[in-house]
């Protein structure tokens, strides 16, 4: 009765409009859910789109969150276009933290204040030789990436807790498995007087930038999108895919570790087991929300943050649990999916009668 | 007409853009074979989607002995008696001949087919062995797979489309022979061909389309010539290409003893390829696709960088492990098969698609500019008459003639010293490929090498001064095109010539 | 002796959520659907297994409940991959993401509940053999379902005929399409199918393995049942052998750690997440081999043409 046809070419207006339409479908589906949960939907609807923008120190608190994820999403993107699937994100905004961590801990209170440098530059290798240890594997052994990612998470994880358990448990902590809280030098002074922003936030539009001038502008850019599009055009160009699969690993893994070291310098300020947050899979939401596009990774992270932040007031005001955001995430995400279909393809009505099975 | 077995009427058929079948009329008599013949593009193989079940006419009647009939579907075609050979083969490769015969009858167990099997192929001398997986056999076995699997409904009237364009010629008699058998059984069949010798030698009689439309019926084929049978074809004597005294000037590509282990497991190693050719020459690789020939371009386009050092050489530097952009950048330039996907990106504009392959021929620095690549697209399109709406379309939206022009052309360009081509006017309309091989010989007369692989032996007759045949990962010796026969080359294609030393080497 | 007994035991016992799952993605992948919704179907089904047990006291319901939830989440997977054909990759992840979100919402409301260990029967009489007893026939019913519907997915890929177009479909869509099959449909039984066996071994991990109610409680066995497919070359009697040789490596750092071995609890722990990518990297080094043994149109979206 319908038929999904392939169109001619791409549809830029249905490209432009499919996040918007994910994100209206998305909000139905939530006020739905809301209403079965005997919530009052309006309420809810104010604690996820109000609430985070209401003032300056509301939008402080939007900022922290966004960084990280809107880092993340930038170097998850790039990877997602190459068809690089790193799904391990997460485990090198671990191994980022640490490595902040690492140097944070080596510091005096006479420290020079280049020191934090330091710590964020320890970060970014952190993540990248985590990042590093999955593209030798596919590189030199084939091994899928998506599972090795995903597998040095857990390992990750228990690398953490080894760590704030054991050698670098604060003696003063009460037991606690997390580290000192670090000193002046080595924490990321505030932006914004009134807010917990902090300088880091400046890392995030110049990420796009850099970013954006990157892929669309450069020739190691294009060479990624062709690689992404038509590997057989890739190798038939001589664009090599080996060097794509490290660009790519490398620079998420960087980007994660970077945010994850300005999550332990910044607001945290300590390196503990809650430190992981989910960003890195969050990220993974963010980066195809925002069609895997600089600009539209910054709008889509700024949406998301708005969904932690709802979900936590959801938790304090409404009683609900806030893990209510990861529900309205993975919706955002299959609605966007469906959507997507209509960019390649559209809706033809075929009329009422069965049409005849096809052979090529 | 007493005795027909199918009757079309005016059948026809509009696609977007094209009237693919316009007032086509059909008439198959009982126990007859019948060819279909026609140009790529003239409508064959709707018609014979239409006559299956697998596409329905806008307008039209059908007759089954003498009976009006709608076939809906496949099925519905099997039912009445009606069976097709694809010309490209629909077989499982991991699984025996007999589970792929299996799956496509309705229900009976695996032995009661495997023994039908058997009987079958027996009785019409079609050498085929049920347990034996299809990925090892060869092309024409799995032909005759298919043929096996098409007997096995009893069927009244047996459809092959195109069955000898993956054939030797030796393997091409087998057929013929069978056919006759199943003639003579009473079986009808209608032979979908575009091979003026073959009909000739087999049909009783051609029913002949040119654009969608039937330009004539001949009652006994062999009484015909190629010329007559041509005209119905294709309107008007093509025009013949001019051929040139051979000037050939100094050794350009060099490829020594080159051995190379397959890559994936249905792909064919080469052995001991060898060849030399020298600028302003064009060399032809004949063969049936399967041979080696993917194998062998991707060894030269740089895409398999796994050879021997010094076993390919390129004006004497060895380029056996160099990757393509160093082997382009050298002067060595590839149109592949692939036009969508390997030779462009499908939804890159035809800007960006230039960028591909000809970045060195753009100015340098940290960023990519705009004007100077739209600028060199642009003069590839009017320069090679591609007909798009600009270099900002997408090169999916472009016609298959129209991308090959565009494709070449952005090779061309490039002034190479060696130029390969594969497949270079496959599915590309009479005039596009007609310009196309004008095309390709002023490049030749401007000094460059040419080496073209082709299924077509009449395209590799037009265009090259010498040629050689690709059979099971190896060359044959090289003969120059006065000295080739049909006949020698079709021996060849099954790997039967005489073993020298230094085959393919300009004598 | 006793203790290898109980150690090969308790390795069958932790592999079979394993075996199962990693069977139900083979039905997947052989039909060539990549389904990376794995972790996210396990932890659906292992919160509505282990609500279900709660408010019936009813294990086999309970794990049917988890089988369905699963079931009934690969429906919409399938309407999404194999009508709308959504990339396969993003899709399954979002499941997986939606999933893990999905069951902590629902789970916070069972945190504190405990559903007490079930008596293990085991095989009557067999169950009382020396040493074999205790090691291999005192078990719950499903492991032993597990080694059945291993012997079962063998004879149906390889001798019956059902089996043998699933597996044509997996190599070539069009193929089958053109001999007349309806692959969509197929494909779509095939990904629900799976997707209850995948739900079945999410529900016996909250069920029957730890019965209580953790958030993340699958702790990647849906990816390990991932690499477990590849690892089998998508034969079902290698993935029963390899998903009890992981429960073996997950038991044994239990083992270790219980004996008070002096290698730091984090390093066992993440063992069976080691061994996983040496696994990988082992059966990954011949490309050849894989793609000799890979459903040939795994991963890529079928278009029933014009």
């Amino acid at each position: 009765m319908f038929k999904l046809v392939p169109r001619a070419e791409p549809s830029r207006l249905a490209s432009l409009l499919a996040p918007l339409v994910a994100l209206a479908l998305t909000l139905c589906l939530g006020v739905l859910l809301f209403v079965l949960l005997g919530k009052d939907p309006l309420r809810a609807l104010e604690m996820f789109f109000w609430e985070p923008i209401k003032n300056l120190r509301a939008v402080g608190e939007l900022s922290i969150k966004a960084t990280p994820l809107l880092l993340i999403a930038l170097g998850l993107s790039v990877c997602f276009r190459s068809n690089v699937w790193n799904i391990g994100a997460e485990g090198q905004f671990i191994l980022g933290s640490v490595g902040a961590s690492a140097v944070a801990l080596a510091a005096t209170p006479e420290s020079s204040p280049l020191l934090l440098a330091g710590v964020l530059l320890a970060g970014v290798l952190g993540g990248m030789l985590w990042a590093a240890l999955t593209a030798f594997l596919r590189d030199r052994f084939h091994a899928n990436e998506i599972l090795v990612s995903l597998m040095l998470v857990y390992v990750a994880e228990q690398l953490l807790s080894y760590l704030v358990h054991g050698p670098w448990k604060d003696p003063n902590g009460y037991n606690f498995p997390q580290t000192i809280t670090f000193l002046e030098p080595t924490r990321v002074p505030r932006l914004v007087a009134g807010t917990r922003a902090n300088w880091g936030l400046l890392t995030a539009p110049l990420g796009v930038l850099l970013l954006s001038v990157f892929l669309r502008r450069t020739h190691a850019g294009y060479k990624l999108e062709v690689g992404g599009l038509s590997p057989l055009a890739a190798r038939y160009a001589g664009f090599s895919s080996q060097s794509a699969l490290w660009t790519t690993l490398l620079l998420s893994g960087g980007l994660a570790g970077l945010a994850g070291a300005l999550e332990v310098a910044g607001p945290v300020g300590q390196l503990t087991t809650q430190v992981p947050l989910g960003y890195g899979f969050a990220a993974i939401i963010v980066a195809f929300v925002g069609r895997l596009d600089p600009v539209g990774v910054t709008l889509s992270s700024v949406l998301m943050s708005m969904f932690y932040i709802g979900g936590e007031m959801s938790q304090s005001r409404l009683g609900l649990p806030k893990s209510i955001t990861g529900v309205f995430q993975g919706l955002l995400l299959f609605s966007l999916l469906t959507c997507d279909t209509f960019v390649e393809r559209r809706l033809r009505f075929t009329g009422f009668r069965r049409s005849a099975p096809r052979v090529p | 007409m007493a005795g027909l077995r199918l009757e079309l009427q005016n059948i026809s058929k509009q696609y977007p853009g094209v009237r693919a079948n316009d007032g086509i009329c059909l008439e198959v008599a009982e126990a007859e074979i019948h060819a279909v013949l026609g140009e790529n593009g003239a409508g064959k193989s709707t018609l014979m989607k239409i006559i299956y079940g697998v596409v329905q006419p806008d307008a039209g009647t059908l007759a089954w002995h003498g009976k009006p009939m709608r076939v809906a579907s496949p099925e519905a075609a099997r039912r009445l008696g009606i069976s097709m050979v694809f010309q490209h083969f629909s077989l499982f490769e991991t699984l025996t001949v007999a589970e792929n015969i299996w799956l496509g009858v309705a229900d009976k167990s695996r032995a009661t087919v495997t023994a039908r099997v058997r009987e079958l192929a027996s009785s019409y001398g079609l050498a085929v062995e049920p347990e034996r997986p299809v990925h090892t056999l060869s092309v024409g076995e799995r032909q005759r797979v298919e043929i096996v699997r098409a007997l096995m409904t009893d069927p009244k009237l047996l459809i092959l489309d195109e069955p000898t364009s993956v054939l030797t010629p030796q393997a091409v008699e087998s057929l013929f022979a069978t056919l006759r058998q199943l003639k003579q059984g009473g079986c009808s069949v209608l032979y979908i061909s575009h091979k003026l010798d073959e009909i000739r030698a087999l049909c009783d009689r051609c029913t002949v389309l040119r654009d969608g439309k039937v330009t004539g019926v001949v009652a006994n084929p062999a009484r015909e010539s190629n010329a007559s049978l041509s005209r119905l074809m294709i309107g008007a004597e093509p025009a013949k290409l001019e051929q040139r005294p051979l000037e050939a000037g100094a050794v350009v590509l060099a490829v020594r003893q080159l051995d190379l282990e397959k890559q994936d497991e249905f792909g064919v190693s080469l052995r001991g390829v060898s060849l030399e050719l020298r600028a302003g020459e064009v060399l032809g690789i004949a063969g049936v696709s399967g041979n080696g020939q993917k194998e062998l371009l991707s060894a030269l386009s740089g895409e398999d960088a796994r050879a021997r050092p010094r076993s390919i050489e390129l004006e004497g530097a060895d380029i056996s492990r160099a990757d393509p952009a160093r082997r382009r950048a050298l002067g060595l330039r590839f149109v592949p098969e692939e036009r969508l996907g390997r030779a462009t990106v499908p939804s890159h504009s035809l800007e960006k698609n230039t960028l591909l392959t000809r970045k060195d021929s753009l100015p340098n620095g940290l960023l990519l500019q705009q004007k100077p690549l739209r600028a060199l697209a642009q003069t590839l399109i009017e320069r090679f008459g591609v007909k798009t709406r600009g270099s900002a379309a997408p090169a999916q939206s472009l016609s298959g003639g129209n991308l090959q022009r565009f494709v070449v052309g952005r090779e061309l360009d490039a002034k190479p010293k060696l130029l390969i081509v594969a497949q270079p006017t496959w599915g590309v309309d009479v005039g596009a490929a007609a310009q196309i091989r004008r095309t390709l010989l002023e490049l030749r007369d401007a000094g460059s090498a040419l080496l073209v692989v082709s299924e077509e032996l009449d395209e590799l007759f037009e265009l090259c001064d010498s040629l050689t045949v690709m059979a099971n990962g190896r060359l044959s010796p090289r003969l120059r095109v006065a000295d080739a026969t049909r006949a020698l080359i079709g021996e060849w294609m099954s790997g039967l010539w005489p073993d020298r030393e230094e085959p393919a080497c300009s004598s | 002796m006793n203790e290898l007994a109980l150690l090969i035991a308790s390795a069958i016992a932790s592999g079979t959520p394993l075996a199962i799952a990693a069977l139900g993605l083979i039905i997947n992948e052989r039909a060539g659907v990549l389904n990376l919704g794995s972790e996210g179907l396990m932890l659906v089904a292992a919160i509505a297994g282990f609500a279900t047990a709660v408010h019936s006291h009813n294990q086999a319901l309970a794990l049917l409940a988890g089988a369905g939830a699963s079931a009934l989440l690969c429906a919409l997977l399938a309407g999404l991959l194999i009508w709308l054909q959504t990339n396969q990759y993003a899709t399954g992840l979002a499941l997986s993401l939606f999933g893990s979100g999905l069951s902590a919402f629902v789970g916070i409301g069972y945190t504190h509940e405990n559903l007490g260990a079930h008596p293990v029967t085991g095989l009557p009489g067999l169950s009382r053999l020396p040493f074999l007893g205790p090691a291999l026939f005192s078990q719950h019913p499903l492991v032993y379902f597990g080694m059945l519907l291993a012997a079962f997915s063998s004879w149906f890929f390889f001798r019956s005929k059902s089996g043998l177009l699933l597996r044509a479909v997996g190599e070539s869509p069009e193929a089958a399409q053109a001999l007349g099959y309806p692959v969509r449909w197929i494909r779509c039984a095939a990904v629900v199918a799976g997707g209850a066996l995948i739900g079945l071994a999410g529900a016996y991990v909250s069920v029957v393995s730890t019965p209580l109610w953790v958030e993340g409680m699958i702790a990647g066995k849906g990816w390990i049942a991932l690499a477990l497919t590849t690892f089998a070359t998508w034969r079902p009697a290698r993935a029963l052998l390899g998903a009890y040789l992981f429960g073996g490596v997950t038991m044994l750092q239990l083992h270790l750690q219980g004996r008070g071995v002096s290698v730091p609890v984090e390093l066992l722990t993440a063992l069976p997440y080691l061994s996983t990518i040496l696994v990988l990297v082992l059966i990954s080094r011949n490309p050849r081999f894989i793609a000799a043994n890979m459903p040939a149109s795994l991963g890529k979206p079928f278009h029933p043409g014009a």
